[in-house]
């Protein structure tokens, strides 16, 4: 019988395979659509709260345990937004230094989402554990990769949960050119891993479902480079159109706003909502991709604008290509200049600043502001998936109706709903627990 | 113990922990699954089960009270329990907002008292339910995690540091912090990491929680005697160890 005129009750209750807790529920009476709603139900958790009255050395490393995945990424926007705060200019090779580092999150966090956490729908499997029978060589590449990602960020960052080394003007323990060089290898040594990567992404392309639904994209952008550490905010309209906004004004940006749907609050810009991740940067900053990263969004079919959010996934394999061909020049011009035993430049006021970066889940803006001891009297934190939220409702508003004009059953409909967030690669503990799917 | 059937579970927490388990890297990590069965574990998998479990491996800390079933749940159902991660042993850094009343409202402002924003205390998790075995550290040391597991396989209690991490600073050579004109928790804070933050110029921030029998007014002192203000000296040790001071509410 087809869904068109059908009873469609879904509830997924803590949706797996995602970072966190989330809901989805749906009812649909005799074909009409009464409910269709993505649940945040979050385990609040307090951060701006708790970084008060803790001195700018230490807000870096509480913020940093917000998430455990983008915790490089925390990292990083807490320091940009205290280095900001206190006047802070850091060196260009703390700069290179921290792309490198943020390269290697990305890798390492989209490397464990294409597998880990998106494949197994691909492959009609419930995760990555009956792969390891089935595709054993499949899973122990993944766990290749991902090490890799790890011991990488390791070097810079001391360990990637969490870092240790990265701190307020520069970094307490730099890598030496041996461990670089080191790094090289074992890059390069990758490669074979990589190219396997990207035909078993390529054979599995079809499956990603075809959905369209442009919306607006909210990306860092500079004119120098595919933005992860620096720039500014750009947001890419369907048309292609784009606006910069400088970093300190995020909140003209982001617009938070409660609705009763959910406790995290939503965002918006020019639109009822707007996308942040790997499609939005792609979306934003295609110009910019390494030469290989374009052959492989070629390969993929790929261009922007792309509308499709099931291809943030694909987005990430290409992200996946620059950073690495991207880091291996950093990396060189590293080894090429040496590194200078500088030591954390020191503060020179003490204000309100603002620092963004690029996580794999997108854009994340930090805010603090300090007294004259360097406490910290107060912050703001606003995460990626709290401004995917209003954009993956509104994708469930279009994707529930076509699906059941289609004929879709049940089943069908509550794994793309699942698939479709889990495109986002929704990072909900960060401070908001919000994933729980029902059918009522 | 024959092929032990392990799970997951998450509470309030950042799932770091977790993540550290995707960072043994092929060997150790296929190798490990060679020996368990995880049964359950939402972050990865979208199995679950209702059979008993042998080692349940819980993360994140017991901050609501609605908590409380899920968490007798997985106490019934299993023969052992792990908290790992310092979120689920000593509430770990959720529990920096405990000495505080306002957090709601400084973070929620108008809204603080919805239902739905319901908090309490962060706590370990053996405030709520008995736990077995403890792998400190913020986030876990994954090599000590593997290590209680494979105790656990082979009949053995497992063994966790009660020393502060100056031992194992000493033992690694480092030179001291406050040699260095800079402070440190290392003397009060619980070993077992390596001491690998002052190897690379840190101060530790004992993420691992306090050794036993802290001396906290000694450290106090030797804060203040490092050039830290009454109040910052006083304040220091709170990051990782809320739930374990002398003034813990």
């Amino acid at each position: 019988m087809s869904t068109a005129t059908q009873d469609v009750k879904i509830s997924v209750h803590h949706l797996t395979r995602v970072e966190g807790h989330g809901n989805i529920v749906v009812d649909v009476r005799k074909g009409k659509v009464e409910k269709c709603e993505w649940h945040v139900p979050e385990a609040p958790r307090f951060f701006e709260a708790m970084i008060r009255g803790r001195h700018y050395t230490e807000v870096g490393r509480i913020t940093s345990r917000i998430c455990g995945i983008c915790s490089v990424g925390h990292t990083l926007a807490s320091l940009k937004a205290t280095e900001a705060a206190l006047g802070i200019q850091i060196s260009e090779q703390t700069f290179k230094l921290r792309e490198l580092l943020k390269h290697a999150e990305n890798f390492d966090s989209h490397i464990l989402h294409v597998y880990f956490l998106a494949a197994p729908d691909l492959l009609g499997v419930p995760s990555v554990f009956p792969l390891v029978a089935t595709h054993g060589p499949v899973v122990a590449r993944a766990l290749r990769l991902k090490r890799l990602g790890h011991e990488w960020g390791s070097l810079l960052g001391g360990r990637t949960t969490h870092p240790t080394k990265a701190v307020p003007g520069g970094f307490s323990s730099l890598p030496t050119r041996k461990e670089l060089s080191e790094l090289k290898a074992k890059m390069l040594a990758a490669i074979p891993d990589l190219e396997e990567t990207l035909k078993t992404v390529a054979a599995l392309a079809p499956k990603f479902p075809a959905f369209d639904r442009p919306t607006e994209y909210i990306a860092l952008a500079s004119d120098k480079a595919y933005a992860v550490y620096d720039g500014d905010i750009q947001s890419c309209m369907p048309d292609g159109k784009k606006q910069r906004y400088k970093v300190a004004d995020y909140r003209k940006v982001t617009n938070e706003f409660m609705t009763p749907l959910s406790t995290a609050k939503y965002c918006k810009n020019k639109l009822d909502s707007y996308a942040a991740g790997a499609l939005a940067r792609f979306n934003n900053n295609y110009d910019l991709l390494h030469p290989e990263a374009k052959k492989v969004a070629q390969a993929l079919g790929m261009k922007p604008v792309c509308g499709n959010p099931y291809l943030n996934t694909a987005a990430q394999v290409i992200e996946i290509v620059h950073t690495f061909h991207d880091s291996l020049r950093i990396v060189d011009e590293l080894i090429a200049s040496g590194i200078k035993d500088e030591q954390p430049v020191k503060p020179t006021k003490y204000a309100t600043g603002a620092g963004a970066v690029e996580v794999p889940r997108g854009i994340l803006f930090h805010e603090y502001s300090y007294d004259k001891d360097g406490m910290c009297t107060g912050g703001d934190c606003i995460i990626p998936t709290n401004q995917n939220h209003a954009n993956i409702q509104k994708d469930f508003d279009k994707l529930l109706p076509e699906m059941l004009a289609g004929g879709k059953s049940e089943k069908q409909i509550e794994l793309a709903m699942e698939m479709l967030v889990r495109a986002y690669d929704p990072c909900i503990s960060c401070s908001t627990h919000y994933l729980d799917v029902k059918f009522v | 113990m024959a092929r032990p059937k392990v799970a997951f579970f998450d509470f309030t927490c950042c799932e770091g922990c977790q993540i550290e388990f995707t960072n043994y890297g092929d060997a150790a990590f296929l190798e490990l699954i060679k020996h368990v069965d995880v049964v359950e574990f939402r972050e990865a998998m979208s199995e679950k089960t209702k059979d008993p479990i042998d080692i349940a491996l819980i993360e994140g800390s017991f901050s609501r009270e609605a908590d409380r079933p899920r968490l007798e749940e997985i106490r019934k159902r299993a023969k052992i329990v792990i908290a790992y991660g310092q979120c689920a042993t000593t509430g770990g850094i959720n529990a920096l907002k405990n000495h505080t009343t306002d957090y709601k409202k400084c973070v929620y402002g108008k809204d603080a008292e919805m239902p739905h924003l319901d908090s309490q205390k962060a706590l370990p998790v053996d405030a709520a339910i008995k736990v077995d075995y403890k792998a400190f550290g913020c986030p876990v040391n994954k090599y000590e995690v593997l290590q209680i597991v494979s105790h656990l396989l082979h009949g053995k209690e497992p063994v966790i540091p009660t020393y502060p991490v100056c031992v194992e600073c000493k033992r690694r050579e480092t030179v001291c912090r406050y040699q260095e004109g800079d402070h440190c928790l290392g003397q009060v804070a619980r070993a077992g990491c390596g001491a690998p933050c002052p190897a690379d110029g840190i101060p530790c921030e004992a993420c691992r929680g306090f050794a036993d029998s802290p001396n906290e007014p000694a450290l106090e002192k030797a804060l203040r005697s490092a050039g830290l203000p009454e109040r910052r000296a006083k304040e220091k040790s709170r990051m990782f160890t809320a739930n374990q001071r002398s003034d813990s509410k």
